[in-house]
Parts: C-alpha cells; sequence; structure tokens
C-alpha cells in the first residue's frame, strides 16, 4: 500500500475500500493544501475534480446581485467537495473558496469516471459514497428550508 | 427548613430586574435579585413562571448558573408577556414562581463525555449546565457544545463562546445562513455531530432547540450509535401552573411541569411520534 493509499483510506469517502481498490483510487489522487481565501472553483465553471477534504475548511458561496456573496454551506475534515460534474452540464452550481486553510485529496473526475467504468465492483462502492453525500446533503437543505430557529413557539429559552 | 423552601409556589415572589442584556435583535437576558425572601434554589434545566404584573405569566427556563441567589433568564420575544418581559428595565419589580420540572442532571455522567446540543436560543437553557460543568474541572472528560442559529446577529451568549473555550469546552457552531464575512462553519447543527468524534458509550446528550430540531438531532446521535436512555431533551408544552395541577402541559402520561422539561429521550421518543399530542 502506498503512502497515499494510507492516508486515503483514513478518509471518510474511503472507509471500508479494499486494499486493492485504495490503491487504484490513490492512483489517481493528488494531495494537495489550498491556502486560505484561494478560491477553488467559481459558479458556472467547469466541473472536474472533486475533493475529498483532509483537514480545514471549504464554503460553497454564491454571488447574489446587492447582497455581496452568500454563504450556502461549509465542508470540513471529512467531506466531499464538488459534486456537480456528475451532472451531464458539468457546471459548478455554486463558487467554493477555502475559509481556513485546507488539505485535500483533489480526483480529476475523469479519471475517477474512467476508473469506475473500468472496476463496476469499485465503481458501485464510490457511486454509494457519493449517493449517500448527495442524501446527506439533500437532506440538511431540507432541514434549513424549515428555518426552524425563526419559528417562535419553539421549546426554547422561552421554554 | 428555610423560608425560601417553604413559599408556597402558586404565590410569585418580588424580584427585581438588576441587569438587562440584549443578545438579539429580539431576545434579552435580565438578571433578578430578590426583592422578599428568595426562591428555593434551581437546578439546571428548570423553569420558573415569570409574572409581568399587569400583563400576563410565562414559562422561563433559568439561564444563569445555580448556586446564586439570583435569577437569569433569557428571554425572546413573542407575545405580549415575553415582550414586557424583555422591555423591563433595571429597577422594575416582576414576580416569579418556582422552580419547577426536572432537570439535567439526571444526565450527570462523572468520568464521561458531557454533549450539549443548543438550537437557536435553546442555548439558554443549556447554559446553566455547561457553566455547571465548566466549574467542576475533571468530572467530565471532555465538554462538548454543539450550537446552531439563524444566523451570525442570532448567536445568544456569543461573547462567551471564547471563555467557554478557554475553560475547556469543545465549542462548535454554525449558523443557516450567512454572507462572507462570518468566518465560521455554514449548515445545520447536526452536521457538527461527526465532526465531534464522539464516544457513543462514553457520552451523555442533551439537547434543547426546537422540537424538530430535538427530534434530528437524537435521532443523528442515535445513529452515531448513542443509546436513546443517553440523551435527554427539554421539551415544551402550554405550561401554566407548574405544580402539575391543571393538565394544560399534558403529553400522553406526562405533565410537563413536573415530568419535564427535562425528559430522556427513551420515554419522549414514542410520544413525539404521535401527532394527536
Amino acid at each position: 500500500m502506498s503512502v497515499i493509499s494510507a492516508e486515503l483510506a483514513s478518509h471518510r469517502f474511503a472507509a471500508g475500500l479494499a486494499a486493492g481498490q485504495l490503491d487504484r483510487l490513490a492512483a489517481i489522487a493528488t494531495s494537495i493544501e489550498v491556502p486560505a481565501g484561494t478560491r477553488l472553483f467559481e459558479e458556472g465553471g467547469h466541473a472536474a475534480s472533486v475533493w475529498l477534504i483532509r483537514t480545514g475548511r471549504i464554503a460553497l458561496d454564491l454571488h447574489v446581485p446587492g447582497r455581496d456573496r452568500l454563504i450556502v454551506e461549509t465542508l470540513g475534515p471529512g467531506d466531499e467537495l464538488g459534486l456537480s460534474w456528475l451532472r451531464p452540464a458539468a457546471r459548478w452550481q455554486f463558487g467554493a473558496i477555502a475559509q481556513v486553510t485546507a488539505s485535500a485529496f483533489e480526483l480529476s473526475s475523469a479519471k475517477l469516471t474512467g476508473l469506475c467504468d473500468s472496476d463496476h465492483e469499485l465503481g458501485y462502492q464510490l457511486t454509494r459514497r457519493l449517493l449517500g453525500t448527495a442524501i446527506d446533503r439533500l437532506q440538511a437543505a431540507r432541514i434549513r428550508i424549515l428555518d426552524l430557529y425563526a419559528s417562535p413557539s419553539a421549546a426554547v429559552g422561552g421554554l | 427548613m428555610s423560608r425560601a423552601v417553604m413559599t408556597d409556589c402558586r404565590l410569585p415572589v418580588r424580584y427585581r430586574v438588576s441587569s438587562r442584556v440584549e443578545e438579539t435583535h429580539d431576545t434579552v437576558t435580565i438578571t433578578l435579585e430578590p426583592a422578599d425572601d428568595p426562591i428555593a434554589a434551581f437546578r439546571p434545566g428548570q423553569f420558573m413562571m415569570l409574572y409581568s404584573f399587569g400583563v400576563g405569566e410565562i414559562p422561563i427556563s433559568v439561564s444563569g448558573p445555580p448556586g446564586q441567589p439570583s435569577l437569569t433568564h433569557t428571554i425572546r420575544s413573542v407575545g405580549a408577556v415575553s415582550a414586557s418581559l424583555c422591555a423591563a428595565q433595571p429597577g422594575q419589580v416582576v414576580g416569579v414562581r418556582g422552580p419547577f420540572g426536572t432537570s439535567w442532571d439526571d444526565a450527570d455522567s462523572p468520568g464521561g463525555d458531557l454533549l450539549l446540543v443548543a438550537g437557536g436560543i435553546g442555548l439558554a437553557p443549556l447554559r446553566p449546565a455547561l457553566l455547571s460543568a465548566l466549574a467542576q474541572p475533571g468530572r467530565y472528560r471532555r465538554i462538548i457544545l454543539l450550537a446552531g442559529a439563524r444566523s451570525p446577529a442570532e448567536l445568544v451568549f456569543a461573547a462567551e463562546y471564547g471563555r467557554w473555550r478557554d475553560s475547556g469546552a469543545e465549542v462548535g457552531i454554525t449558523v443557516d445562513r450567512a454572507d462572507a464575512s462570518w468566518p465560521g462553519q455554514v449548515g445545520v447543527v447536526t452536521q457538527l455531530i461527526g465532526q465531534a468524534h464522539l464516544d457513543p458509550l462514553l457520552t451523555a446528550a442533551l439537547i434543547c432547540g426546537p422540537e424538530v430540531m430535538m427530534r434530528i438531532t437524537a435521532r443523528s446521535l442515535t445513529a452515531a450509535g448513542l443509546p436513546a436512555a443517553s440523551i435527554w431533551i427539554s421539551l415544551e408544552r402550554n405550561m401554566q401552573c407548574g405544580t402539575a395541577e391543571c393538565g394544560h402541559c399534558q403529553l400522553g402520561p406526562l405533565l410537563l411541569c413536573r415530568d419535564g422539561p427535562v425528559v430522556n429521550f427513551k420515554i419522549a421518543e414514542p410520544l413525539l411520534a404521535v401527532k394527536e399530542l
């Protein structure tokens, strides 16, 4: 097992993969550092990578005319950044900037897709993980839509 | 027996507002000093019935540290009585009945990890438990506070987070919405749970916030391996008498002014699933 395979094994996304699968994934992964303030991508750009965040924090944001940028969500250690390449348009729906210095494994979406096409068992495992991430994000977004803290009848300081 | 304990908890005791701090645009923390003999000492998680004379009475949890004659309450202005209490200025007299209900004390797990998860102003009823835990270094292996709010401007006790961290607490804060000037996390509070690296069999979890938030958080914790019996939530219904006589706060077999607000999730979970309750 290579050094990067061993490091990748500790990431939540790769947890449970067999050693051979980890090695194949590690072969297309690059370990990167993202200094605070570095923009990884802008809304509308071509989506061609996925990052497995190891440390730090990345903010997904969106420019809203008259309101500066709004942060949609922040992602941290153990999270995956970049799912838009899974859709045919392959355009980023949001921008991404390092809120604090981050480190991550960067994987080319083309290489990742090729890996999945050539190894369906690995593709199945990775697809399950990406689908799980998408479900988690969808559920979190639904909860936020409820705007729970705005409810004056909440079971809270005023019981 | 002290005179305070002998106080008839159906009669309000006069307290005078000694300080008033605006936490957010609609939330105020007031500190009350007894104008007469004080009421009995409260335990973290319990509530008082606060009476704004001429307006009305509402249940409000204590948000200040236990073991002091003064009472601290953090109140959100959502109706006539709460608006009146929020507007109370130093020197003004209000009525206090209590303390009522169960406390977070049942969740005490010396040597283990204490996890507090707050949503919005739900941090207020948890604050006495947090302050009490921080005042007992070494009692817990870890003290973890995870708090969510609607926006950075709606975080309560924000000036204290640094002090809590310095005292040994691990503090995770997230908001539902923010602009680029916010340097912290954005997302639902349950997303902080994975980052906390909990030891599920050594953790006692106290949750307070909107009921839906508490259900979702408790489910996330059980999914992370915490037994339901290790989770406590703070429930609200229409508390009025505080003495389990009027029945307005009934939740199935529970009268929450007596059997709550703090209820073990193993008991609460099946009740929360009944829409009619």
